[in-house]
């Protein structure tokens, strides 16, 4: 009998767990981030030293880095996350989907303080980091000067390793065909430079592996299936640092791209978001990411904040900058789906 | 006696002829409310699309005063103008910039300018606007426009079968550089065909040893045939990019061997992504042939051989018929599966290996292009079953139809 | 039992090409599954062989941790709770199709299995805006029954397919000889299709086990999955940890089979039985 009636309780107890909700408390803070490494940097650097400041608690969720899943939360109404990071191209999206809220710059820094294109109308910038160029330094013995050295079949012979988008590519083949980097974007506005840039493409075409997700790159040199990748930064160096892989980076003709912060349309604790984007808007605090993971403030005023020995493996130290583009998000918003289907239609051919 | 029993054997009679439906609605009950009606709701946005009619009230009435085809005239680039300024008040704007852009390539930004410059009251002429977005200007833009009006549309489906309305009113191809998903339907169909053979080329064979086997070893065999089913799709995929690369353990076996001289390039190809999803499908085709093999006796085989049939006859007049429920099970399950991928495809298979799948998901998640991922989903979805049908019409097969 | 009692050689030969085919089939099959064993032993944070030292780095990063500890357990509960019920309905479902009087078949069996070829992108955003309406999203019921019509599909195909070898006057039988439906559903009719329900299990649990699309749209940060835990650290890295836990799993999944081996077994006794 006793033991009957413990059963059931523990039953009713197990039904009441399983349906229930775990919703956020009332001074937490939900933030969704796209997982491993970065996010746990992230953690390190900004999410504890805040809430250890003001009692704030994060509640920390992983996800992809793709916003459908935002979407159907802001469809439905119920948007149980406060903050989310993503992409520069993924911040347009969202934001004109009306997933993302437009952002009140008055609460959160003085907007001029950014760097060019880092704070946008949905998302603020939160690291810098760079598209660059890597390689086995026991693989190839004569080191690539630039980027656009992918396009050298001839001094570099073998597989090659890009990103499975048009972004970034185009933009590489155009500097490769001789385009000067301030018109970049102007010829690839017009069907011609559009044509002349998957022209060039086609030249290494059958001897590009393409890659989809940020871990494949170290990976695919780890295992030789290429001799040179595109990659983010962070990660090649996270390969040379933590398992002593003979990877070297080549940053001329980087391409500077943004990791961004947003919050969803119908957050819950909107006040609170906007806290700690002001907090995170600190010069000083902003520099703290680079201890974690090699990569840069997006505040002018953090670069004296940053670590010296981290210094020299950003992609904004001066060393990197030599010659560089930085990705023009409005150019992916009005283009990127057109571009991105042609570049499906040309990989099938 | 029998006067009592017979009454009673009516009874359930009755009570059996509602019962097989009532031991399915459990189930339906549960497809129905959570799966097929959300599901038809999200498939519907392939016709559905009123972000341009909900933002242009003024402006789609204003068109229809309006004379004729081609660049309209002042008042609706005035009333243009309103729409967008309230839309900008109300912070919609992008997301109507979003839809015609989905159209009209490059229409987001110059629409945009155009809301920016009507809230600061700076549109003001048909002159000044097309000044600011010269896109205004063309015939294009108002056919996107008048399109959009209509609030269910036929863009999306066209689109999924690489077509769209002309300027003419007539229905043609999209420009060559821009088709994309038939040619991915057919590879889709192409793949999953291949697969489904593969599986069953290695499958029929095993199932029907299996069957011949003493239970206990038989039991071992199906342990290791159900092992691969217990490590998630992205281990094996990642078990198969250690095998299949260049400098992986196939290509060292082979040169070890002496059957290749130099390293195949079997990773980002069709063959390696072929070869690890006839893996991952393999269990998925044997399970039903083996279930359905083992309730055919072996002696029968025997029996019809003992009576002079050649073996290849008794296989194929006894023995093949008996078994192809099941063999039809595993086929169907595997290729509709194909249909399916998309990890796979990403990690093992090269850039002219992508399924629908990676394009529907790409709308679903990246582009936040609902209506094209419904209008996708929903030419998948008819044209499977549409196949399911025919297959089981013609082959007089049906999955459920019992002896 | 394959050759006859007085093989000819050409007998010989059949039955010779067919065990050596099928064990390459079984090699095919099962090396694979192997590989990430020793991978998961690798002290480098790489899939590559040659391994760059030996260590269980991987297997305390799995089971010290509390991420990969919960991950495991809710796939377990997931997992279980969407095989028992897609299996509970799914038979239930297959057995009432294979009455010939089922009305309107031709209608009901594409609903039945359109869950297998709908993208599984599109049906978890479509679960996922109904679940939430209801208040079932970021919920275990929420995940478990989203599974369970994934995974029906599965049982109901298997099950139908070991029905049609199952003679329904076995059924007529045993309830003239006056036994109630229950009993001759469990000691007749259930040790006969054992076999196909307990494939249908085994497809439904995989499906729950390895789904990753639907959990990315319906679990919140303490519903993760195994699989979630290893695809969201995908964009991340891809590291060996995957391989300890696939390597955990796999000595579960056997230590499981064996046991359903044992059950069927002894099912398999009492059909005997019945069928004597």
């Amino acid at each position: 009998m006793n033991g009957l009636r413990r059963t059931t309780l523990l039953g009713l107890a197990g039904a009441a767990l399983i349906f229930q909700p775990q919703t956020a408390g009332a001074e937490e803070l939900t933030v969704m981030a796209t997982g491993g490494a970065w996010q746990a940097a992230l953690h390190q650097a900004w999410f504890e030293p805040f809430a250890k400041k003001t009692g704030i608690k994060f509640n920390e969720q992983e996800y992809t880095g793709e916003l459908g899943k935002i979407k159907a939360m802001v469809e439905t109404g119920n948007v149980p996350i406060d903050l989310v990071t993503v992409e520069t191209s993924t911040v347009l999206q969202g934001c004109d989907a009306g997933v993302l809220i437009h952002l009140d710059y008055s609460k959160i820094a003085d907007r001029s303080k950014f760097l060019p294109g880092t704070a946008l109308d949905c998302g603020v910038g939160i690291d810098v980091y760079g598209d660059v160029l890597a390689y086995d330094t026991t693989v190839l013995k004569e080191a690539p000067t630039s980027v656009l050295d992918i396009f050298d079949t001839k001094k570099f012979p073998g597989k090659r390793a890009m990103r499975k988008a048009p972004a970034q590519n185009l933009e590489w083949a155009l500097m490769a065909d001789g385009v000067p980097i301030a018109d970049v974007y102007k010829v690839l506005g017009t069907p011609e430079g559009v044509d002349r840039a998957f022209n060039k493409l086609d030249t290494i075409k059958n001897d590009i592996v393409w890659w989809d997700a940020g871990a494949q790159p170290p990976q695919l040199l780890a295992s030789k299936e290429v001799v040179m990748t595109t990659a983010w930064n962070g990660r090649i160096q996270s390969a040379i640092d933590h398992d002593n892989r003979p990877f070297a980076i080549v940053w001329n003709d980087q391409i500077v791209e943004y990791d961004m912060i947003a919050i969803p349309k119908g957050a819950k604790n909107l006040d609170l978001a906007y806290k700690y984007l002001a907090y995170a808007a600190e010069p000083e605090v902003s520099a703290q990411l680079g201890r974690y993971i090699p990569y840069g403030p997006v505040l002018a005023d953090a670069t004296p904040f940053v670590p010296k020995d981290v210094l020299p493996k950003l992609p904004t130290a001066p060393d990197h900058m030599k010659t560089y583009l930085v990705g023009d998000v409005e150019f992916w918003g009005d283009n990127g789906e057109d571009l991105v289907k042609r570049f499906n239609a040309w990989l099938a051919q | 006696m029998s006067s009592i029993a017979l009454p009673r054997l009516r009874t359930r009679d009755q009570r059996e002829s509602l019962r097989p439906f009532a031991l399915a609605t459990p189930l339906l009950l549960l497809l129905f409310f959570s799966f097929g009606a959300p599901i038809a709701a999200l498939l519907s946005r392939a016709v559905y699309e009123p972000t341009i009619a909900n933002a242009l009230p003024r402006a789609i009435a204003a068109l229809k005063q309006d004379s004729g085809a081609g660049v309209p005239d002042e008042p609706v680039f005035l009333a243009f103008a309103a729409d967008l300024k309230e839309a900008q008040a109300q912070g919609s704007v992008q997301e109507f910039a979003k839809s015609l852009n989905t159209r009209l390539s490059g229409a987001r930004s110059q629409v945009l300018r155009i809301a920016r410059n009507a809230g600061q009251e700076q549109a003001t002429s048909k002159e000044a606007m097309i000044k600011a977005s010269p896109l205004l200007g063309e015939p294009r833009f108002w056919a996107a426009i008048r399109e959009g009006a209509n609030r269910f549309t036929s863009f999306f489906l066209l689109s999924a079968f690489d077509l769209r309305w002309t300027d003419q009113g007539t229905i043609g191809a999209v420009p060559a550089d821009q088709a994309v998903f038939v040619r991915v339907f057919g590879r889709t169909f192409l793949i999953a065909t291949v697969v489904t053979l593969s599986t069953l080329a290695l499958a029929f064979p095993l199932a029907y040893l299996m069957t011949n086997l003493r239970p206990a070893i038989a039991g071992i065999v199906l342990v290791l045939v159900l092992l691969p089913f217990w490590t998630s799709i992205l281990v094996r995929t990642a078990a198969w990019t250690v095998i299949l690369q260049k400098y992986g353990l196939l290509n060292d076996l082979l040169l070890w061997l002496g059957l290749t001289s130099q390293r195949l390039e079997l990773m980002y190809s069709r063959t390696g992504l072929i070869i690890a999803m006839t893996h991952i499908q393999l269990p998925f085709t044997l399970l039903p042939i083996y279930s359905v093999m083992r309730s055919v006796p072996p002696s029968q085989l025997r029996a019809a051989q003992s009576l002079g049939a050649q073996p290849f006859t008794a296989f194929w007049r006894v023995y093949l018929p008996q078994v192809m429920p099941g063999v039809l099970a595993g086929c169907l399950l595997t290729f509709i599966l194909c249909l399916g991928y998309y990890i796979t495809p990403v990690l093992i298979g090269g850039a002219s290996d992508q399924l629908i799948s990676n394009f529907i998901a790409n709308y679903v998640n990246a582009e936040l292009n609902w209506e094209m991922a419904a209008a996708l989903s929903f030419v998948l979805l008819a044209s499977t079953l549409g196949l399911y049908v025919t297959m089981t019409r013609f082959f007089g097969l049906d999955l459920f139809k019992m002896g | 039992m394959l050759l006859s009692p007085y093989p000819t050689a050409a007998e010989r030969m059949r039955v010779g090409a067919l065990w050596v085919w099928c064990v390459l089939v079984l090699v095919f099959l099962v090396v694979p599954i192997f590989v990430p064993v020793p991978l998961s032993f690798n002290s480098g944070s790489f899939f590559t062989f040659p391994l760059a030292g030996l260590s269980t780095r991987w297997y305390e990063v799995v089971l010290g941790t509390d991420r990969w500890r919960a991950a495991i357990g809710n796939s377990l509960l997931i997992g279980f709770g969407a095989t028992i019920l897609a299996t509970v309905l799914g038979t239930l479902t297959a057995i009432g199709l294979s009455d010939p009087k089922f009305p309107a078949r031709r209608f009901v069996v594409p609903l039945l299995i359109s869950p297998l070829i709908v993208p599984v992108v599109v049906t978890a955003v479509g679960t996922y805006l109904f679940y939430a309406r209801v208040g079932l999203a970021n919920t275990y019921a929420g995940i478990i029954l989203a599974h369970t019509v994934l995974a029906s599909p599965f049982v109901v195909v298997t099950v139908g397919a070991s029905l049609t070898g199952f003679d329904r006057n076995l059924m007529r039988a045993t309830s003239i000889l006056g036994a109630k439906p229950m009993t001759g559903f469990f000691r007749v009719m259930l040790p006969l299709i054992l076999p196909g329900v307990l494939s249908g299990a085994a497809f439904a649990f995989v499906t729950s086990f390895d789904e990753v699309v639907v959990v990315q749209f319906l679990a919140n940060a303490s519903q993760r999955t195994l699989p979630l835990e290893m695809f969201t650290g995908l964009r991340e890295q891809l590291s060996p940890a995957i391989t300890a836990a696939a390597t955990l799993m796999m000595g579960l999944s056997i230590l499981l089979l064996i046991v359903a081996n044992l059950l069927a077994r002894r099912s398999r006794r009492i059909a005997g039985a019945v069928q004597e």
